[in-house]
């Protein structure tokens, strides 16, 4: 509606606003977690084993590497962008992580470096995609997809086509923690990536303009900023978080593998959408995003223990993804109309 | 005339939506060729009145008729089917398709079943030319300026027969000569029996085409006369509902300082005439021109959002090096640009996040926002400029033009911007709420601000400013002190390069 036509502001009745409101809270903010423990509670009910420790366990072992993933996805969707590359960049992130951890060095030495070198190599793939696609102007489709075949590449390159194995034993050890018998070391180190970007999001001024350069971009160059400098860093903090993805992966799998993560990239755009985010950009949230994975992994778990077939599995997934946009458009609107 | 037909009658009409009666009782009739002035604030419902003609909304109550049918039209293209079209407001032209390609989107020529393109730009020209605009048909839409574009859309209603036509503010980017072209259009429709709503904030145009005017205040029909007799006071009084005795303010009591701006020998490229000209602290200086004579090109330059060829600024007396917005905001300089919505605002973020993107410094420490000394800091704002919005927390989108616009002006007076190009300040903006905008730049002059102001609006310009410099063919022509200020002058010297 244009600002001419929009009805003004009207005087409604208190008792109706706070209904409003309340309509509002719940399904703008909260949507995303009521589909989760409306899912959840489903599978509880339905699905045998679903509602056992074990089973909660493997979830939360099996969201970590996707969680960590849509985090910073979260970042470069948030500004308008999309990365098609970190599943890739992921894989070879792995590579590099275990060469360095099977190089031979003290293990103290070796896996603080590997640690390091997984989170550089993943930041300096994501600043090349920033920046490539900044600079020349090229849609970041385009770039990453571009990036997504390079990494791969390299990542054979490295391994030399093979998988790298023999970690050390204390980050194997490290790996498999389940701390406190209920959280396992990988998912808290999830946790951890979302609560960052969460407060990044949320408290600072970065965080502000990633969103304000996603709701238009031109605007806010003409209010004095540098956009440019804000999709750049997303990117970067996105490949960042595909280092990290990485650091996990190899917790969790204990192998470094250039085939790794394919298709990776495509769970962790559906984990942003499904937690509310527009591809437009501006519009999302991180604790959405962790929604959003959770759903995915609960979706896939809980349909296996219906003994749904492998098969049919995907399509209902995707069916989801879907659902789940066209349930936003719609309750978008309805909020329209609450206002 | 009145023996004409009816050809549109409203029947008790009316439409709400969640909290809002937009429309009530309107009873109204239309006659065959006259035209049809419809006049109202913004959100006195003459938008929703149009969306209800165009298929977009269906009323609540009432009924319509059409050429003595009902007519409930199910869609925008179901309304222009039976004859009736509408040019919005806002534009809706596909901007990587050409002009011609726009023009003829619902009927491409054809041979052989591809498109015949000589067919096709040949019927855009002359479409184009009966617009008077001279442009190339096979120019992608996107690079024309917004008024070339509101003459695209007027073509294309062109293109087609319909017993009805809306204008939905035609002028609001147009200059005089473009003004005058398209009145001569509707004259010629008129002619051909067409019936026309025209929509338009400047009320000195309508009586030049006008037969009858209804005016409509908050949703209600307030009256329906013919035009004749009717003085500009007499529909603003309707309209608002009280008398506007001077519009624009101007307040000579303020002291003009030294100088803020001082642009000279600014060049856009090596073919372009060097513009020089300089504005005061308090002191609002007008630019006029056509559009595309490079008044908003000029501004944007200025501002580093188009790159420079040559030329030097000064601020306050200084040199600067302006680059890039980011070195013309931290230099002091504020833009309003002339496309609020695409440019100057983030249309679904709340007014507070609007207003101190300008400088987020002043609510933040160590990189982490202060919401508290941000709300604090906006809530004054929004008061001293009387900004109507529920809450600052409310997306701009839901506020109107003039509001919207007073947003942006916020966003710079929290910046502490002590040079503000406003371009096309109350573009779309209307009557009650323009001359809330004449006083806040009075109150901004007091202050110290020196104040650039492109306008279409020559009365405006006029009534506003110390000085106006006057573009033409992309090089400042003229310029005049208020004391020599005359329309006929500013016209021809806008027009000096175009008369060949």
């Amino acid at each position: 509606m244009s600002d001419t036509s929009s009805p003004p502001p009207a005087p409604a009745p208190t008792g109706s606003d706070d209904k409003a409101k309340l309509a509002r809270l719940l399904l703008r903010d909260a949507g995303v977690f009521l589909a989760l423990l409306l899912i959840t509670l489903v599978f509880a009910f339905t699905a045998p084993y679903f509602a056992t420790s074990g089973n909660i366990l493997k979830i939360l072992v099996q969201i970590a590497i996707n969680t960590v993933l849509a985090a910073g996805m979260t970042f470069v969707i948030l500004t308008g962008g999309i990365d098609l590359s970190v599943g890739s960049v992921m894989a070879l992130c792995t590579v590099v992580g275990a060469l360095i951890m099977t190089s031979g060095m003290e293990s103290s030495l070796s896996i603080p470096l590997a640690v390091l070198g997984c989170a550089a190599t993943g930041a300096v793939c994501g600043f090349v995609n920033g920046k490539v696609s900044t600079y020349w102007n090229v849609p970041s489709f385009i770039v990453t997809l571009g990036m997504l075949n390079i990494a791969s590449g390299a990542a054979r390159v490295l391994s030399n086509n093979s998988t790298i194995t023999g970690l050390p034993q204390e980050f194997v050890d490290f790996g498999n923690l389940i701390l406190g018998g209920i959280m396992p070391s990988i998912f808290l180190v999830a946790l951890l990536v979302i609560l960052i970007g969460w407060f990044i999001l949320r408290f600072t001024v970065f965080g502000r303009m990633i969103f304000a350069v996603g709701a238009n971009d031109e605007a806010v160059r003409l209010s004095g900023h540098n956009p440019d400098a804000y999709k750049i860093a997303a990117f970067t903090i996105c490949g960042l978080t595909a280092g990290i993805a990485a650091i996990v992966y190899l917790l969790r799998l204990n192998i470094g593998s250039p085939i790794a993560g394919i298709g990776y990239e495509l769970n962790a755009i559906a984990a942003v959408i499904i937690g509310g985010a527009s591809l437009n950009g501006g519009k999302g949230s991180i604790i959405g995003t962790l929604a959003g994975a959770c759903i995915l992994q609960v979706l896939a778990t809980g349909l296996q223990l219906l003994g749904v077939g492998d098969n049919y599995k995907p399509i209902i997934i995707g069916a989801v993804i879907i659902l789940a946009v066209i349930v936003d458009t719609y309750r978008e609107k309805f909020l329209r109309r609450l206002r | 005339m009145a023996s004409a037909g009816i050809v549109l009658r409203l029947e008790n009409v009316g439409k709400t939506f969640p909290g809002v009666v937009a429309l009530s009782g309107i009873t109204l009739d239309l006659l065959r060729g006259e035209t049809h002035i419809l006049l109202g604030e913004n959100g006195a419902g003459k938008s929703t009145l149009i969306k209800l003609l165009a298929g977009i909304y269906q009323p609540d109550t009432g009924e319509i008729f059409f050429q003595g049918k009902p007519y409930r039209p199910k869609s925008p293209h179901d309304a222009q089917v039976q004859g009736i079209r509408i040019v919005h407001q806002e534009l809706n032209l596909l901007p990587y398709l050409s002009i011609a390609e726009n023009l003829m989107l619902e009927h491409l020529p054809r041979r052989f079943g591809i498109v015949d393109q000589k067919a096709l730009n040949d019927r855009a020209e002359a479409l184009l030319a009966e617009v008077g605009l001279d442009v190339d048909a096979r120019t992608r839409v996107e690079e024309l300026g917004v008024a070339q574009m509101q003459l695209v859309e007027i073509a294309k209603a062109l293109g087609y027969e319909s017993t009805l036509l809306v204008l939905d503010e035609p002028t609001a980017t147009l200059t005089p000569p473009e003004i005058a072209r398209l009145f001569s259009i509707i004259k010629r429709l008129k002619a051909r029996g067409v019936t026309i709503i025209y929509i338009s904030h400047r009320l000195h145009e309508v009586f030049e085409i006008g037969d009858r005017v209804t005016v409509l205040r908050n949703g209600r029909l307030v009256a329906t006369q013919p035009l004749a007799g009717h003085t500009v006071q007499d529909l603003v009084r309707m309209m608002i509902g009280r008398d506007i005795t001077d519009e624009y303010g101007f307040d000579a009591s303020i002291p003009l300082g030294d100088v803020a701006l001082d642009v000279k020998g600014l060049k856009r490229g090596p073919n372009f005439a060097p513009v020089s000209f300089s504005v005061r602290h308090g002191e609002i200086l007008g630019v006029a021109g056509l559009v595309g004579s490079g008044r908003t090109e000029v501004m944007r330059a200025i501002f580093g959002a188009d790159p420079k060829f040559a030329g030097e600024i000064d601020i306050n007396g200084h040199a600067v090096a302006i680059n890039s917005p980011r070195d013309a905001v931290r230099d002091g300089i504020g833009f309003l640009t002339e496309d609020r919505k695409s440019q100057g605002l983030l249309l679904d973020m709340p007014v507070d996040l609007n207003v101190t993107i300008s400088d987020l410094r002043k609510i933040s420490h160590v990189g982490l926002l202060d919401r508290g000394e941000e709300k604090a800091a906006v809530t004054e704002l929004v008061r001293q400029l009387h900004v109507k919005t529920s809450s600052i927390e409310t997306p701009v989108r839901n506020l109107s033009g003039g509001n919207q616009q007073k947003v942006v002006l916020a966003k710079w007076l929290f910046r502490g911007s002590s040079t503000l190009l406003l371009d096309e300040p109350t573009r779309g903006v209307d009557v009650g709420a323009r001359r809330e905008i004449y006083q806040l730049l009075w109150m901004l002059a007091a202050e110290q601000k020196a104040i650039v102001m492109v306008s279409s609006d020559l009365s405006e310009l006029i009534g506003m400013c110390h000085r106006i410099v006057v573009f033409s063919n992309g090089a400042l022509v003229g310029e005049l002190p208020r004391s020599e200020f005359d329309q006929e002058r500013i016209l021809s010297l806008a027009y000096q390069e175009h008369v060949r």
